[in-house]
């Protein structure tokens, strides 16, 4: 992570002519090419393959990630991702199956998806599971089309509302208008859970849900949320649990048994399937009887045989709301979530949840003397401090962060939730030890003291990274997107069609 | 099995600390009614018991590790150089998160900067972002670009039948509620039935470049068509024929969305792959999901960082356009990487592979008696072939001999009953052809 030598661009040390591919000759007879529909030029990048590994092995070592420390990223789940996970993905068996085999020579990946939907559903306590959707913001998108349509097919059109705590995920009400609805935004009392009298006004007859995550965002299991989703049944409406944090819930608690009638899962934050940069991700929906035959497909089902060996295949449920991926979702990752559960099996993924608890109460209590925890009682997996010091007031939550990064940490969320004034969201996972956390514990109590002595070190942080703050309006104003020209098409294909000899 | 590094020593001191006896006094505010319920899950099992299990899952599907495979139909089995998989696997890429701290993620912003512009250079289009969920979910997000552009002024969007089916569906999935209606792919529309369609409420029109049998068509003539209706074009476009045909940019394409999984990611099964999508410049800011843009640090230096964030879901909420976050970074970075090590020469040449073998075998399966190449079009690496008895017949007999026969567009086309989608790659060599049209024979009599 110390200060290297700008990597230049991969298309900044070609040499035209050079190849890194090594590609047979063609043992076929050629067939002619149609010249008329051929391209003139393709500008890709011309180096060989030691030049290739050289420029992204130079690039990964400019990125932080779980493999090089700690990265207490709240609502992010970033726990350590097993090495086991990725060979077992890369099975030839699973790498190289094509998604339209028919179902008799993909009987073991339709098993596994089959032993993944009915575990997950055990674990939530749902009826049904689809594997569709790609990431947790599709798994929200497949939620509120489930409940849209529910209400559709039952002829109460008049649903257009759902009900979104100002504490949400931006995905939650994106998710909402994403799917032709309105988010009605409501406030959180002060304790940090979602205002139980606001809920029971807003519940009418135009209520279609709510979307809530538990335990919140603020890291806190709302004690009145059984009240809440008693009221939005009571108008007719229905529960959508966002899952971001079932980390801290497997073992603990049953959504399903909670009264949620849909949720997602994050593969890639509960069962440490990788999060890459960015994605993929597998954001898998559980569903009560409600809503099974809306589910997003297909899904896979066991038949009936003769022979009592069962048979695994691909199915559409009845009312299903659609197709939301091309082929059967992000296989890839159910396999490594397969192979997370698998490894732990009922006891341990409790246990997964207790020790992820466990790591964020200890934190919480070893810095609630030095930072600002406005919330400050027993947390379930994340916490939120405030980032800010009473006569400090050059110093913001961004600057923790950045300082963090001269300590060797990745930063916690910065302002989120939105409800807390400069909100550091704190999620240490339960695969740290006490040792890193006492280490981290001691940076923040160490910057916080920086914070008074000499702010400066914070409002000029970081110093020690590849490179230092960046100028994102001048991103943003002068937008350089791609690297290299693109001809104007229009203007060639007038120049082409203009008469000759001019 | 257990990643939890924990000792009881360990754990007495962080209870003492919080000042509560034991882990489960954390969870008093979770109703006692639903505390801690049953798990009714397999114990447990060591590193050794899960690999044995996944090997006999995996050797239980017919693979293309296993099989000679000439299907493709979205999702194609193409050589990869070891390289990338090398690269994915370093640990600094995969356990990474979004690139929201720019200055602990540089590799990952650059890289993606590096993505976008192979996509520009492939498409002919301006300005790609870091990716979509797949082609299908490009092509979706597409739609929401084009009425966004008509200020939802527009409602019609007219779709090629001869767009991946799977795509069509998925755009329909998206797009259920409001006004949004889409006509064209009800039968086996040519180019001037899509043309007639256009009128001033039509906001895109959309095709694919090869098409579902493997077409490649000009649409120039189509492009002005829908431009002086004022829509906007978009083409789903396979990037491993983009290596030896025009761009869709050079055609007229407004919008080039399409699958990445033939740039250098395994089949698996359908997923994950990576959607690319690429657009011109004057629409930039209509796009869903992450843009990384060039700029510079405090101290001059250049770096990257994501930009045109105010667009995104957790910044603009409810009035986002699109709620993605997760995207599909790392198969972005596979694509980068495999573009890289082929290179301007590499690619074409594997494209050209693809090209000539599948021409040889058209030829070949042309002359067997009980079939019909379609060749009313220059295709690519797909064709289409009318065949004397249904293709799950044929295809029955080719698995017993270790051959994945071609896609049964029946399936999805009632009026191409009988006909097989056979696709070929640099993968099939001569004598995988020569045996594939043998059984053929055999299967035709």
């Amino acid at each position: 992570m110390l200060r290297q030598a700008p990597e230049p661009l991969i298309y900044e040390i070609g040499v035209a002519g050079r190849t890194g591919a090594m590609l047979p000759t063609p043992d076929v007879p050629m067939s002619e090419l149609p010249t008329e529909l051929m391209r003139a030029d393709l500008d890709l990048p011309e180096v060989s393959e030691l030049q290739v590994v050289r420029h992204f092995v130079n690039l990964s070592q400019q990125n932080y990630a779980i493999d090089k420390g700690f990265y207490p990223l709240g609502s992010c789940t970033m726990k350590y991702n097993p090495k086991i996970n990725e060979d077992t993905a890369r099975l030839p068996g699973f790498a190289h199956l094509h998604p339209l085999t028919d179902d008799e020579g993909s009987q073991g990946a339709l098993a596994l998806m089959h032993q993944l939907q009915v575990w997950l559903a055990e674990i939530s306590g749902f009826k049904g599971v689809s594997l569709q959707p790609a990431a947790g913001a599709q798994g929200e998108f497949a939620g509120i089309l489930m409940i849209r349509k529910y209400h559709q097919m039952r002829g109460d059109t008049k649903r257009t509302k759902i009900l979104v705590p100002n504490s949400a995920h931006g995905t939650n009400p994106a998710t909402v208008t994403m799917a032709g609805l309105t988010a009605v935004e409501l406030p959180s009392d002060e304790n940090g859970n979602v205002d139980l009298a606001a809920v029971r006004a807003a519940c009418d007859e135009t209520v279609a849900g709510m979307m809530i995550t538990v335990p919140s965002t603020l890291g806190l299991f709302d004690n009145h949320i059984v009240e809440a989703i008693a009221a939005v049944h009571e108008c007719g409406g229905l529960m959508y649990m966002d899952g971001a944090n079932m980390n801290s819930l497997m073992g603990i608690v049953k959504p399903g048994e909670l009264g949620f009638d849909v949720m997602h899962y994050n593969l890639h934050k509960t069962f440490s399937t990788p999060h890459g940069g960015g994605g993929p991700g597998c954001g898998a929906v559980g569903v009560n009887e409600k809503l099974v035959d809306f589910l997003p497909g297909p899904i896979v089902v066991e038949r009936e045989t003769a022979d009592d060996a069962p048979f695994y295949a691909l199915e559409m449920p009845k009312d299903s709301i659609g197709r939301l991926k091309a082929f059967h979702g992000n296989f890839g990752m159910h396999v490594r979530a397969y192979t997370y559960i698998r490894t732990y099996g009922g006891e341990g993924l409790r246990d997964v949840s207790r020790h992820a608890v466990l790591n964020a109460n200890y934190i919480r209590v070893r810095l609630a003397d030095v930072y600002h925890v406005p919330y400050n009682r027993i947390c379930a997996h994340e916490f939120v401090l405030e980032g800010h010091f009473d006569g400090v007031e050059s110093v913001h939550a961004l600057d923790i962060s950045k300082r963090l990064m001269d300590y060797g940490f990745h930063p916690p969320t910065n302002y989120f939730p939105l409800i807390v004034r400069e909100a550091l969201l704190i999620e240490p996972t339960e695969t740290e030890d006490k040792a890193t956390l006492d280490s981290f514990i001691d940076a923040m109590r160490a910057i916080a003291k920086e914070a008074h002595d000499s702010p400066e070190l914070l409002t000029s942080a970081p110093h020690v990274t590849p490179v230092r703050r960046l100028d994102e309006v001048r991103a943003a104003k002068q937008l350089v997107l791609c690297c290299i020209p693109i001809p104007d098409w229009d203007e060639a294909r007038e120049k082409a069609a203009a008469p000759s000899g001019d | 099995m257990s990643y939890i590094p924990h000792t009881d020593a360990e754990r007495q001191q962080m209870l003492s600390a919080i000042g509560v006896p034991t882990i489960e006094d954390l969870f008093e505010a979770v109703p006692a009614a639903h505390r801690f319920p049953a798990l009714d899950l397999p114990t447990g099992v060591s590193e050794m018991e899960i690999l044995a299990e996944m090997n006999a899952l995996a050797e239980a599907n017919d693979h293309a590790s296993d099989f000679a495979i000439f299907r493709g139909a979205g999702a194609y089995h193409h050589f990869t150089p070891s390289v990338v998989n090398h690269m994915m696997l370093r640990g600094e890429f995969y356990t990474a998160y979004t690139p929201y701290q720019p200055e602990m993620s540089q590799g990952t912003l650059q890289a993606v900067f590096e993505y976008q512009s192979m996509i520009c250079a492939l498409t002919g289009m301006d300005a790609a972002n870091a990716s979509h969920y797949d082609g299908a979910t490009s092509l979706a997000e597409a739609v929401t670009v084009a009425l966004d552009v008509s200020r939802r002024k527009r409602s019609k969007v007219i779709l090629s039948p001869y767009i991946h089916p799977q795509y069509r569906a998925v755009t329909r999935t998206y797009h259920q509620w409001g006004d949004t209606h889409f006509i064209g792919d009800e039968g086996p529309a040519t180019v001037d039935d899509l043309i007639a369609m256009l009128d001033d409420n039509t906001a895109m029109l959309a095709i694919a470049y090869p098409n579902f049998l493997g077409q490649i068509e000009d649409f120039t003539r189509l492009a002005e068509a829908v431009h002086n209706a004022g829509a906007l074009l978009c083409v789903v476009a396979n990037p491993m024929a983009l290596a030896l045909f025009k761009s869709p940019g050079e055609l007229g394409a407004d919008i080039v969305v399409g699958e990445g999984q033939p740039l250098g990611i395994p089949l698996s099964y359908g997923g994950p792959y990576v959607g690319f999508f690429a657009i011109r410049e004057e629409y930039v800011r209509k796009i869903a999901g992450r843009i990384v843009g060039e700029t510079v640090d405090e101290e001059g230096r250049r770096a990257y960082v994501m930009t045109l964030r105010p667009r995104e879901q957790d910044i603009k909420r409810d009035k986002a356009s699109s709620n993605i976050c997760t995207n599909q970074g790392l198969m972005a970075l596979a694509a980068t990487v495999y573009l890289a090590v082929m290179g301007k020469q590499g690619l074409r040449k594997a494209a050209e592979l693809c090209y000539h073998n599948a021409h040889y075998a058209a030829d070949q399966i042309a002359a067997l008696p009980g079939y019909m190449v379609d060749r009313s079009r220059p295709f690519f690496n797909e064709f289409a072939v009318k065949c004397s008895r249904p293709v799950s017949e044929i295809n029955e007999k080719l698995i017993l001999r270790g051959i994945i026969g071609g896609y049964d567009l029946g399936k999805d086309y009632l009026y191409h009953t009988d006909t097989m989608l056979v696709c070929v790659t640099e993968m099939n060599r001569k004598a995988e052809i020569d045996a594939f049209v043998d059984v053929l024979k055999e299967a035709g009599q």
